[in-house]
């Protein structure tokens, strides 16, 4: 009698599906579906990711990521920190955080022509928390934790205050375990105007294991970071199952560092990468602290693309942002991974140029309108899906300086109308806090969205301004957060071998990915006073008012008199003189 | 009356009809000189707007209409440029209305006899209620004002309507107008002197502190007023259930928080002022609109009409947010002083002055935001300069008026003690 075979579920995304070897597996390689042995109570592992772009860009992106299962809420206070950084672990129990994400970024990410990126971040600093349902007051707890966080980074999270703090009702879910959706627990605030350098780098180094002395890590060296079109840092903590029966949570904690560097200002105009040349230095060792430290290539498009040099004999496939991607696995923690040398210097070699894939969703924004009265912002949503509408959900956080006009709001698709569903608008409050507008929109497949709104430009007190007001003042990005339809399940290929029991419905595997994309930040001017006159104008004013004030008041306390002239000096001598003499006047 | 009155409705609703259908309807609503944060009709639309998606009009800092004004454009929004121009008649007829009933009753015959020709003659004196029509009709201010469909234009008909009631002498109706006048802006609180001064006038009681009839009659109008006033704020209390209009509007009115540019005096001040002295420079610039209430009520208590004059002038002139609306309320008084045209003295310079800077204002407005040729500057001095020209126009008035008063007192033609021909000052 047949029975039916239900296939594993697999939790994970970056579990690899298969492995492939071609050369015999020495005995010390572990195969995934073993489970690890007892579990230490924190472990560190460490990966880089090197995806050559289609545009001859190399995207790098290295995640370091510290498990630890310890009890953050308890009273008694943790006091052995081994792996987790403890300078985090203290503001952590302190300020009961349950999920803090803070992001740096230098550049803005160009999504048609990179793709996707692994953890999207919008350009300058960004910081959204959830605390726990304990906190009495959060906004407090809030003020305390950006002062704390911008001495532990070393960045100007102090300038995060009411005017730039919003609590989005549907946008930033928490991306870890737990039921707390109540957003008065959730602060989320961006500073586009953050830049990034050394100086935020080498904190957030130095909360590593290893550091920068060990591992994945040593690559990390500044003036080839910096010297990149696009970089981005950041920390994410949040709690996570600790495996997948998720009996109990453990704390997460991922670092990661994305980087795109640019073909034709490093590369020399030679179609040729190599670690040495991105990061100048190569691989010598795995952090000894570390229970993985592997580095994967993307070798998708190999060999059309380019060529890969050395070879691994460790291929890895997991389906990722939607798309199916192959890797080749160097394994760190296996010395026969740095062959003679003792040190690992990837070599890729290009081919070609192909276009690539668009990605399904993308997102663009502008200011329209002239002069320095009024203006329009405008937000342009690309679905690429040809046949397949998804809805998203649209976040906009507005300064109060920019008043918005919600009856200005329009939302039109492919020239129609398109009504929003579900809209949350908190308008702003003059020097306490921004606009926030939330819009659930839905949007059709193959068409671009436009979502435009106008606004009037205040001027402000002259202290307001920056130092160089003329600069202009920055928008954060709006963030756009969508459940997308996979590549992989567009696949509607009817011709392909497969039983017919699973082929009716189109839901296959990941049919669909959480994907956030973040537009650019605004620069919008403002209309300014002259700074050199606050004196003269005090003076003018102060003029124009005692005008008034003096022609009434001689109007309302004066008399009509019939004016006798005043006699010559002679005369009025002699008066003075008759006046003492008692004797009548002249 | 009624023939050229009804020629010159006619001809008013036709310019404001044919604006309302140009393309200027759309460029007027936006000039800084027509509409204030107070009163721009896109901040009652968007007050609507809020108010449709559920969330309190005065939960953000843009709208700071009075509850009743929403509720009042809930129902006629989709007329509101009829509304506006219904106003604007309204306003022209009772003036029109008023006028009639002139002092020339309380000009007795006890002026000396050479005075005679600074008395008007009822033939001058028939024309006046038509000019006054005119000038506020036709006045380029209130065209725009219309055109931008401000509610500057619904708080002129309500100092219209009670200036109307005060002068027919109902106290009932005065009261209950200025309290709305008030609960609109809170600025015509000063037209409570002159209007019981004006009342008590027409009922024959005299101002003196030990007469009982006097404080009979105040404490009657004053709790007529505060009544009003308090049923206006209660009601506006239960439309929208929460009291936060009060600083949405009062505070806002008083407070001076945006500084948008006008044609005041405020905003730049405001704008550079050092932060340690902004709360006592409030204090200073909002005294000053009440302050002259008393010392003005004591010199006009017999001339209460010209009370009404000054004081209008003075809030259009020292308001928080004032705009041209404002400004053609009390220029449409001026044709009611035509007899004071011999003891003006400025005249020419001061409407030179206006036209000029009336002219200038959109000329260096441009030039500021749009072309970047210019700065702030430029639009602050004529702001100066548009007020030191109205402050001179209403003093000048001033001027004549006392004058005049003094002539009809002493003769017209005045001699020094040796016969010659004397001069006046004010000493």
């Amino acid at each position: 009698r047949p029975y039916l075979v239900f296939p594993k579920i697999r939790l994970l995304q970056w579990e690899a599906t298969e492995v492939k070897e071609a050369d015999h597996v020495p005995d010390t390689m572990q195969t995934p579906d073993v489970p690890p042995p007892t579990p230490a109570k924190d472990q560190f592992q460490e990966e880089l990711v090197i995806r050559p772009l289609h545009s001859g860009d190399i995207y790098a992106s290295f995640q370091f990521r510290t498990m630890w299962d310890t009890d953050f809420l308890r009273g008694s206070k943790v006091s052995h920190y081994r792996l987790f950084p403890k300078s985090l672990g203290q503001v952590i129990s302190k300020f009961s955080v349950r999920e803090l994400h803070i992001s740096f970024t230098q550049g803005y990410w160009r999504t048609m022509q990179w793709g996707q990126p692994f953890l999207p971040s919008p350009p300058g600093a960004e910081l959204w928390v959830w605390f726990q349902d304990t906190v009495t007051d959060v906004d407090g707890a809030w003020k305390e934790l950006t002062n704390v966080l911008s001495g532990i980074f070393c960045a100007s999270l102090n300038f995060i205050d009411s005017t730039n703090t919003v609590q989005p009702s549907a946008s930033f879910k928490p991306l870890g375990l737990g039921n707390v959706t109540d957003q008065r627990f959730l602060r989320y605030a961006v500073l586009p105007r953050e830049i990034v350098c050394t100086e935020n780098l080498t904190p957030w180094k130095k909360l590593l294991p290893c550091g920068s002395k060990a591992g994945l890590a040593v690559l990390m060296k500044s003036e080839k970071l910096f010297h990149s079109s696009f970089h981005s840092q950041a920390l994410h903590f949040r709690p996570v199952c600790q495996d997948w029966k998720c009996k109990s949570t453990v704390w997460e904690l991922r670092q990661t560092l994305n980087v795109v560097f640019d073909l034709h200002t490093s590369g020399q105009g030679k179609r040729e990468w190599s670690l040495f040349k991105m990061f100048s230095r190569t691989l010598t060792e795995a952090c000894p602290l570390a229970s993985s430290s592997k580095v994967y290539v993307d070798v998708t498009d190999n060999p059309q693309l380019f060529e890969l040099s050395p070879t691994t004999p460790l291929l890895s496939q997991a389906v990722v942002l939607g798309d199916r991607r192959t890797y080749s696995v160097y394994d760190l923690t296996n010395q026969a991974t740095f062959g003679q040398t003792r040190s690992l210097n990837m070599l890729l070699r290009w081919r070609a140029a192909e276009n690539m894939l668009r990605p399904l969703l993308h997102g663009e924004r502008y200011v329209a309108g002239y002069g320095l009265q009024t203006g329009e912002i405008h937000t342009l949503m690309y679905n690429n899906h040809p046949y397949r509408a998804f809805p998203v959900l649209l976040l906009d956080t507005v300064p109060w300086y920019l008043r918005l006009y919600i009856h200005t709001l329009t939302v039109t698709s492919k020239g129609r109308d398109n009504k929003p569903s579900y809209i949350h608008y908190q308008p702003s409050k003059d020097r306490l806090r921004p606009h926030l507008l939330e819009m659930l929109v839905q949007l059709p497949p193959n068409s671009v969205t436009e979502v435009t709104m106008q606004f009037e430009r205040a001027l402000l007190k002259w202290t307001e301004y920056t130092p160089d007001p003329n600069h202009g003042f920055y928008v954060g990005s709006s963030v756009i957060s969508a459940l997308v339809p996979s590549v992989v399940a567009m696949d509607t290929n009817s011709t392909r071998e497969c039983p017919l029991f699973s082929s009716f419905f189109p839901c296959k595997e990941e049919s669909s990915y959480f994907m956030r994309v973040y537009t650019e930040p605004l620069l919008v001017n403002l209309p300014t006073p002259d700074f050199s006159m606050p004196y003269n104008v005090i003076c003018l004013t102060c003029t124009v008012v005692a005008v008034g004030y003096g022609s009434l008041y001689n109007l309302l306390t004066r008399t009509f008199q019939v004016e006798e002239p005043s006699p010559g000096l002679a005369k009025r001598l002699a008066n003075i003189i008759r006046r003492l003499r008692g004797v009548p006047l002249l | 009356m009624a023939a050229p009155l009804t020629l010159l409705l006619i001809v008013a609703v036709t310019i404001r009809a044919v604006l309302f259908r140009s393309s200027l309807a759309e460029l007027i609503p936006e000039r800084v000189e027509v509409v204030s944060p107070l009163n721009a009709w896109k901040r009652v639309v968007e007050g609507l707007a809020l108010l449709d998606l559920g969330v309190s009009p005065y939960a953000g800092d843009v709208f700071h209409e009075t509850p009743l004004i929403i509720y009042f454009f809930h129902f006629v929004i989709d007329y509101a440029e009829i509304v506006f121009m219904v106003m604007t008649r309204l306003v022209g007829c009772v003036f029109l209305l008023q006028f009639r009933k002139q002092k020339y009753a309380l000009e007795a015959e006890r002026y000396p006899l050479d005075c005679l020709e600074l008395i008007r003659t009822p033939k001058e004196m028939y024309y006046i209620p038509l000019k006054v029509a005119m000038f506020y009709l036709l006045n380029p201010f209130t065209i725009l004002s219309c055109v931008a469909k401000s509610t500057c234009g619904l708080n002129n008909a309500v100092i219209a309507l009670f200036i109307l009631c005060t002068v027919k002498g109902s106290s009932l109706m005065s009261a209950i107008f200025l309290a709305l006048a008030t609960y609109q802006s809170i600025y015509p609180l000063t037209l409570f002197a002159p209007a019981l001064l004006y009342l008590l006038q027409r009922l024959y009681i005299p101002v003196n502190w030990q007469r009982s009839s006097f404080w009979l009659f105040t404490t009657q109008y004053t709790f007529m007023y505060l009544g009003s006033l308090c049923v206006m704020v209660c009601l506006s209390f239960f439309l929208l259930s929460s009291w936060d209009f009060l600083s949405s509007v009062y505070g806002f009115i008083l407070s001076v928080p945006d500084l948008t540019p006008n044609i005041g005096l405020f905003w730049y001040f405001f704008a550079e002022m050092f932060e340690h002295f902004r709360l006592f420079f409030i204090c200073v610039f909002q005294i000053n609109v009440f302050f002259y209430t008393i010392p003005l009520s004591i010199k006009l208590k017999e001339h209460p009409i010209f009370l009404i004059f000054m004081q209008i002038a003075i809030i259009s002139i020292f308001k928080s947010y004032p705009t041209v609306g404002d400004i053609a309320l009390y220029m449409a008084f001026l044709p009611a002083w035509n007899h004071l045209y011999r003891f003006l003295r400025n005249i020419f310079l001061v409407s030179v002055v206006l036209l000029a800077c009336s002219a200038l204002f959109p000329v260096l407005w441009h030039l500021w935001i749009y072309a970047g040729s210019a700065n702030s500057n430029f639009y602050y001095a004529i702001t100066l300069l548009f007020n030191v020209a109205q402050i001179l126009l209403v003093s000048d008035y001033f001027y004549a008026y006392l004058r005049r008063e003094h002539h009809l007192t002493h003769g017209l033609y005045l001699k020094r003690k040796d016969g010659s021909e004397a001069t006046l000052v004010l000493k």
